[in-house]
């Protein structure tokens, strides 16, 4: 006696959502099911293996119907074929668009391409994610950089819009299509430390201040690419650390009010033209798309690391940073002062964030 | 002229695309009606197209409004070639046809392809104004409005019950037209829905023609099936219940319609009121006999012989009305002529409702039933389908005589179905037989029945049990004892019926479903050698059906079944049958007695052991089922309940008639001499693994109960949580050495595995109950066993589940109905080694059965044989009755404590099985949703397979029925059912077909939170006036 069919179709569309989770994750319907038996549901529910076979089976076909209209959520909601309560398409939606932090910190920065698909079997094994769960995070990161590229308006907008998901998973997609768009590199060895959060982060700030949006918000892509002028006049800070009297300037200006302040005083006296040599060479390299995508590699090398080398606090680093940015309006002889802030502004944000072990 | 249907198509969605060089569609729409077209504009490159055209307009006679459905099909434009097809979408319109329902149809229906499924979706916004037309001789029935319910619908009152109505009409199908081996499958699929579609326009307006001419306004019950006949072509029949429904005056308000019920419920005529007689009197055994005597000279088999003549001649099969007048109980006698002469006038005075009105039910008799086997041939002229006609008429006169038999005028609960297998088809009707009321019955009487009249004395739902015919000379052998609730009539111990529990019945403990399944292997065998195969197999077939479900029964500690309904399906080398129903225990009837085990070889001491512990497990099988379903009846004392009855025995018989030329009646009688024990007999292995396979049946886990009738005996606080699920298995039996013992047990663990599975997808859902589980069995293809299930899954609150019993009770003391008496009869046996070997009491009237009995098993037999020698084509028939006294009614229940609603999203469409919404209240009805559809591929393994084909059909269809409920404003469809789901596969080929059939009646509801909650709540609101305002106003 073999099972030839077996279905259940309910007038709501019944989702269970351990079995969702399993199949999001890319298992088999058998190893789903030895999964689901090892969580002890037989003997919660008194079920044999059999029913548990055919439930999941049951589910896994429903979700293969579902995946279509999930790669258009609204569709989802608009769809007739199956009938689920809001609250379930919501929890459909968000948790297909979920994704691994040990995947998306794999492939942020990457160019969503073919290329980097085939290199997903390494991801795999890497990771520990089934291929299956790589592939459909890559292809929903693909997806939303498809949509909302080549498109006006706020970038976390429109993939909310777009794909009807949560505010906090939308800014992740945003941060991800930024990333992607603009090719940081995130891979290095010494960027491995970072997590995804981190660079989340970072790229809110980015997108905030230093896009064409920051600017203007009538333009396509306003969120995605850099505002190139704005990188251009970056060029113009070089002053700061070219000029030998700014520079001293600036540093006795930084030595005075933190004197007494900061547990590293000497450290942070001694290394002052190397840090902000450091900080304002990568403002005016941004010019190059090349260094563009190293910005997080030059700042983790020329701040993060020498400041973590003599083991300052985060709090000294914060005390620094905003005098650093501070005192260049005491500057009399530098005229940048807004780019300035709009480059500071920015950066210290995203240093004080990358700033731990 | 008298109708202008105009249609506008507003816009598509979501199409598919059509042209691949642009990932585009230019996508227009035709919409036709009989034989005009039009066509919308080209809305080039969009996948989102907006027609927003004119109004296209149709003038129409009515009939066509009836028969023709509109057809609107999406297509592609292209220029060079032929423009592809997208889809269709049929729209039934006849909800528009009466004034109360639908005005005007707008919605997005799914576009649908037989090949493709959906595929997006249009808008669409159809009207018709209809002109009157005084035509007398009109050939259209609009305004007569259809109902499946088989209650009368919430939010109408009946005047007058007219009865039944039946048609059927018949085609040759497409499908095996030469014409089909030159078209695409889509040309033919599709030529197959719009000759259904057709096909059940007309049978609903000719069935509408018969109400009028009743002068009735509805059709309640109203259930219409297609039988696929292949070669020999494609029959649509229907039937349904006649009525004059009046409008409550505001449904919407829910003081009236709560109080409505209750009204009713006094509502009992004077005159036609046999309890106070009855009762007054007592017990006493003349008066007893006066009021439904059988001549002594009418014995049973005379009685219930299915001659036609017999049939017709009412004064003979009356049996109480003669005799009652002569001897007393002029109340009784008054109702039973009157009722007599209401139904008389009818052919067939049968009824598919299963729930009735206050008072409507008088007694019921017991279950009646008759299968017959005919060889289909071609049907030469369409328009004559007299073969069909006279093939129905004939079982229709077979239950007629079989209720007479009983002492019933009347049949409720009614239906009819039919399995086919090449050239084989069993016909099969049955119901339950009763005796009615006349006062819904009879024109122009209503007003004066309506005087509002409390029946202080009336026994507490307990009257619809007593049996209704003479105690002294019975139908057939049975066991009686006075009534538990009442003391004052007689009971069975043991009741059947095929309707649902009665409102005002008085239930301990909780219901189950309890269900008997059988397979038995037949040979091969071609045209009237097959047929005679199978009439031989089908007596045994529902011998043992009804031996399974009577040992279920006692297992369960219950003693009656509601809803029962048997399923004989044909395949080519097998048949198989399945009986549900929703076992209770009744307070009116006797404490079922246990199950005994005897052995046959009493030596063996091994065996002997053996056999004691197969008792001992049976007795605690018994002792925790009592406990699980709360059965726990007040203890009584032997005097009190007084027995004039000689001794308590178990019986069980079986009556069949030999159609036709045959005035013998077989009767198997059987009755144990053990006091209240139920014996079984092990004297072989299949009796051994009949006894162990009662024992595998596992009771749902704990939170779940389920029925397969409208609600569930002894919960009556639903909340408001519903899930209607379809599900559907096939297995594959392995080739090699079947048997029926293997048969059985692969069928067996099919059906409760199915359950396992159900309880288990559920189980979020706990504490609920299954409501309404419908199985279906079909044999798609040797060895394959398909089985589909639909039910609606329903949760309730644990904390007040408790209560009913005692509220029941209260409450049925206002129900009016009158002294019932009740049947029992299970058809036992016909193999003799399985009869018990117990010396028959020497019982009074039943004695005479005794004597003969084995004689009338062989005689009964052979006559089979003969008959089956003798078949013709299309004449063979078996027919198999079964009797026992049941209630009416419906269950009590429904609290619909206001639940919180959370779902009031827009959009969402409930579907239910049910008549009612739990916590909600009905407050229109929109008309019928009738729908046909079929899906064909040739791509099976690409759409996952089988499981992936048919679970994406049926959600579509799910689909298509909420669109169009959605279109006619309503939010939900009450009484859905899912009549057909023939599925056949060629994975060879990668091909699969579906047909699907459903139905239901479209609706709007209404929360009952959401309503003005003040005027509802008296204080017992949730358990009595509630309950009745549930069937009659809900």
């Amino acid at each position: 006696m073999t099972s030839e069919l077996d279905i259940f179709v309910g007038n709501t569309t019944l989702i269970d959502e351990d079995v969702y989770r399993l199949w999001l994750d890319g298992y088999s319907v058998s190893d789903a099911v030895a999964l689901r038996v090892r969580s002890g549901i037989l003997e919660q529910t008194g079920a044999t293996a059999a029913v548990l076979q055919s439930d999941t089976m049951d589910h896994y076909r429903t979700f293969h119907m579902l995946e279509r209209l999930l790669h258009a959520p609204p569709k989802l909601l608009h769809q007739l074929i199956f009938q689920i309560p809001p609250s379930r398409q919501a929890l459909l939606i968000e948790r297909y668009y979920a994704f691994d932090e040990a995947f998306v910190r794999e492939v942020l920065g990457k160019k969503l391409s073919k290329g980097t698909k085939k290199d997903l079997d390494d991801i795999s094994t890497k990771t520990g994610i089934t291929l299956k769960s790589c592939r459909r995070q890559f292809d929903n990161f693909k997806r939303v950089f498809k949509v909302v590229e080549e498109m006006r308006g706020s970038l976390v907008d429109n993939i909310q819009q777009h794909f009807l998901l949560s505010d906090r998973l939308a800014r992740d997609y945003a941060a991800i299509v930024f990333f992607a768009n603009n090719r940081f590199e995130t891979g290095k060895k010494k960027l491995q430390y970072l997590s995804f959060g981190d660079f989340a982060f970072c790229a809110e700030l980015m997108i905030q201040n230093w896009t064409l949006g920051a600017v203007d918000s009538q333009v396509d892509d306003m969120d995605m690419d850099l505002d190139k002028e704005f990188l251009q006049d970056l060029k113009e800070l070089k002053v700061l650390v070219a000029d030998k009297d700014l520079l001293d300037l600036h540093k006795s200006l930084v030595c005075t009010a933190l004197r007494g302040k900061l547990g590293v005083f000497s450290e942070m006296e001694a290394n002052f033209k190397n840090l902000s040599r450091g900080l304002v060479n990568v403002a005016a390299k941004l010019t190059h798309t090349k260094d563009v995508r190293d910005l997080f590699v030059d700042l983790v090398e020329k701040f993060i690391e020498p400041c973590r080398s003599d083991h300052w606090p985060l709090n000294d680093v914060r005390l620094f940073l905003n005098q650093y940015s501070a005192s260049v309006h005491s500057l009399d002889g530098f005229r940048h002062q807004a780019l300035w802030d709009r480059y500071m502004g920015t950066l210290r944000g995203c240093l004080l964030r990358l700033y731990h072990d | 002229m008298p109708g202008k249907l105009k249609v506008k198509i507003v816009a598509g969605r979501h199409l598919p695309v059509m042209d691949r060089a642009s990932d585009l569609t230019d996508a227009f729409v035709e919409v036709k009606f009989g034989n005009t077209t039009f066509k919308t504009d080209v809305c080039l490159k969009s996948l989102n197209p907006q027609w927003n055209s004119e109004w296209f307009k149709f003038e129409v006679d009515d009939e066509d409004l009836q028969d023709e459905p509109l057809q609107i099909t999406v297509l592609d434009h292209d220029t060079y070639s032929a423009n592809d097809a997208i889809g269709k979408v049929y729209i039934d319109i006849d909800p528009l046809l009466y004034s109360e329902a639908a005005t005007v149809i707008s919605g997005w229906f799914p576009i649908y392809d037989t090949i493709h499924g959906i595929r997006g979706e249009i808008n669409v916004v159809v009207k018709v104004d209809l002109f009157n037309d005084l035509n007398r001789f009109r050939q259209s029935s609009c305004g007569v409005k259809f109902f499946c319910t088989t209650s009368i619908p919430k939010c109408y009152r009946a005047v007058i019950i007219h009865g039944f109505v039946e048609e059927l009409v018949v085609n040759e199908d497409p499908e095996y037209q030469w014409i089909d081996r030159i078209r695409t499958p889509r040309a033919s699929n599709e030529a197959r829905q719009r000759l259904i579609s057709l096909m059940s326009g007309e049978l609903q307006r000719k069935i509408g023609l018969k109400v009028l001419e009743m002068r009735g306004n509805a059709v309640v019950g109203y259930l219409q099936c297609f039988d696929l006949e292949g070669e020999s072509g494609l029959v649509v029949r229907a039937i349904g219940t006649a009525c004059t429904l009046d409008k409550l005056s505001s449904p919407a308000a829910f003081l009236p319609a709560c109080n409505s019920p209750s009204k009713e419920m006094k509502e009992i005529p004077f005159n036609e009121d046999p309890n106070p007689n009855t009762h007054s009197s007592g017990p006493s055994t003349p008066l007893k006999n006066q009021t439904y005597s059988f001549s002594p000279s009418k014995s049973y088999s005379r009685q219930s012989s299915s001659s036609d003549t017999d049939l017709s001649l009412t004064p003979k099969t009356g049996m109480g009305s003669g005799s009652a007048g002569k001897e007393g109980g002029p109340f009784k006698a008054l109702l039973r002529q009157q009722t007599q002469s209401a139904l008389e006038q009818r052919e067939f005075p049968f009824f598919t409702l299963t729930a009735f009105p206050p008072g409507f039910l008088v007694h019921v008799g017991g279950v009646v039933s008759a299968r017959s086997v005919k060889l289909l041939d071609r049907i030469h002229n369409p328009d004559e389908p007299e073969t069909r006609d006279a093939w129905w008429a004939e079982i229709r006169q077979e239950i007629k005589s079989h209720a007479k038999a009983l002492g019933c005028h009347a049949v409720v609960g009614y239906s009819e179905s039919t399995s086919i297998c090449e050239e084989v088809c069993i016909l099969s009707a049955s119901g339950t037989a009763a005796v009615l009321n006349p006062r819904f019955l009879q024109d122009g009487t209503v007003e004066g029945c309506l005087e509002q009249r409390l029946e202080e004395n009336l026994p507490a739902g307990c009257g619809f049990c007593h049996i209704p015919y003479d105690e002294l000379n019975m139908p057939f052998p049975a066991h009686l004892t006075h009534c538990y609730n009442c003391r004052k009539q007689k009971v069975p111990d043991v009741l059947f019926t095929t309707i649902d529990l009665p409102v005002d019945a008085t239930v301990i403990g909780k219901g189950c479903l309890i269900q008997a399944r059988l397979c038995r292997l037949k040979k091969k065998a071609q045209a009237e050698a097959n047929a005679t195969a199978i009439s031989n197999l089908l007596p045994f077939m529902e011998y043992e059906v009804h031996t399974q479900l009577m040992n279920k029964l006692k297992l369960k500690g219950m003693n009656a079944l509601f809803g029962l309904r048997i399923q004989i399906s044909v395949g080519e080398n097998m048949l198989m049958g399945l009986a549900s129903a929703t076992g209770v225990y009744l307070a009116a009837l006797p404490t079922p007695g246990g199950i005994q085990i005897a052995g046959k070889t009493p030596n063996d001491g091994s065996y002997e052991q053996h056999i004691s512990h197969m008792q001992k497990k049976i007795n605690d099988t018994i002792a925790k089922n009592k406990e699980l379903y709360e059965i726990n009846p007040p203890e009584m004392s032997e005097e009190i309940i007084g027995s004039p009855i000689p001794e308590p025995r178990q019986r069980s018989r079986l009556l069949r008639s030999q159609s036709e030329s045959s005035d013998e009646v077989a009767e198997l009688d059987l009755s144990h001499g053990k006091k209240d024990a139920f014996v079984l007999e092990i004297d072989d292995t299949d009796a051994m693994e009949d006894v162990h396979s009662l024992l595998t049946d596992v009771p749902p886990p704990s939170g779940f109960y389920s029925c397969n009738t409208e609600i569930m005996p002894g919960i009556n606080n639903w909340t408001s949580e519903i899930q209607m699920f379809t599900s559907v298995r096939v297995i594959r039996l392995s080739s090699l050495n079947l048997t029926n013992q293997a048969l059985n047990k692969n069928f067996n663990d099919l059906c409760e595995n199915l359950l396992k599975s159900l309880y288990f997808k559920l189980r979020s859902m706990i504490p609920c109950c299954l409501c309404h589980v419908n199985f279906t069995v079909s044999l798609p293809e040797d060895e394959l066993i398909q089985v589909t299930v639909t039910a609606v899954a329903i949760t309730f609150d644990k904390n007040q589940a408790l209560q009913t019993a005692k509220t029941h009770a209260e409450k049925s003391l206002q129900r009016a109905s009158t002294d019932n008496e009740e049947l029992l009869q299970f058809p036992l046996e016909l193999c003799s080694d399985s009869l018990p070997s117990h010396p028959f009491p020497p019982a009074k009237a039943t004695s005479v059965d005794y004597s003969s009995f084995a004689d009338r098993c062989s005689s009964w037999i052979e006559l089979i044989k003969l008959k089956a020698q003798t078949i013709r084509r299309g004449s063979i028939k078996t027919t198999v009755t079964v009797e026992k006294a049941s209630p009416v009614g419906e269950g009590n229940f429904r609290n619909r404590s206001s639940p919180p609603c959370a779902n009031s999203t827009v959009g969402v469409v409930k579907m239910t099985p049910l008549s009612f919404i739990p916590g909600a209240k009905i407050t229109k009805y929109l008309g019928i949703i009738n729908m046909f559809f079929i899906r064909e591929t040739t791509s099976l393994r690409e759409e996952g397979g089988v499981s992936g084909f048919l679970h994406a059909f049926i959600a579509e269809v799910f689909a298509m029925v909420r669109a169009h409920v959605a279109a006619l404003g309503g939010n939900a469809v009450v009484s859905y059912i899912m009549k057909q789901c023939v599925f056949m596969e060629n994975p060879n080929k990668n091909q699969a077909q579906c047909l699907i059939n459903v139905s239901g009646d479209a609706v709007v509801f209404v929360r009952e939170s959401e309503l003005e909650v003040v005027s509802t709540q008296q204080p017992t609101a949730n358990c009595q006036p509630a309950c009745a305002g549930g069937e009659v106003t809900t």
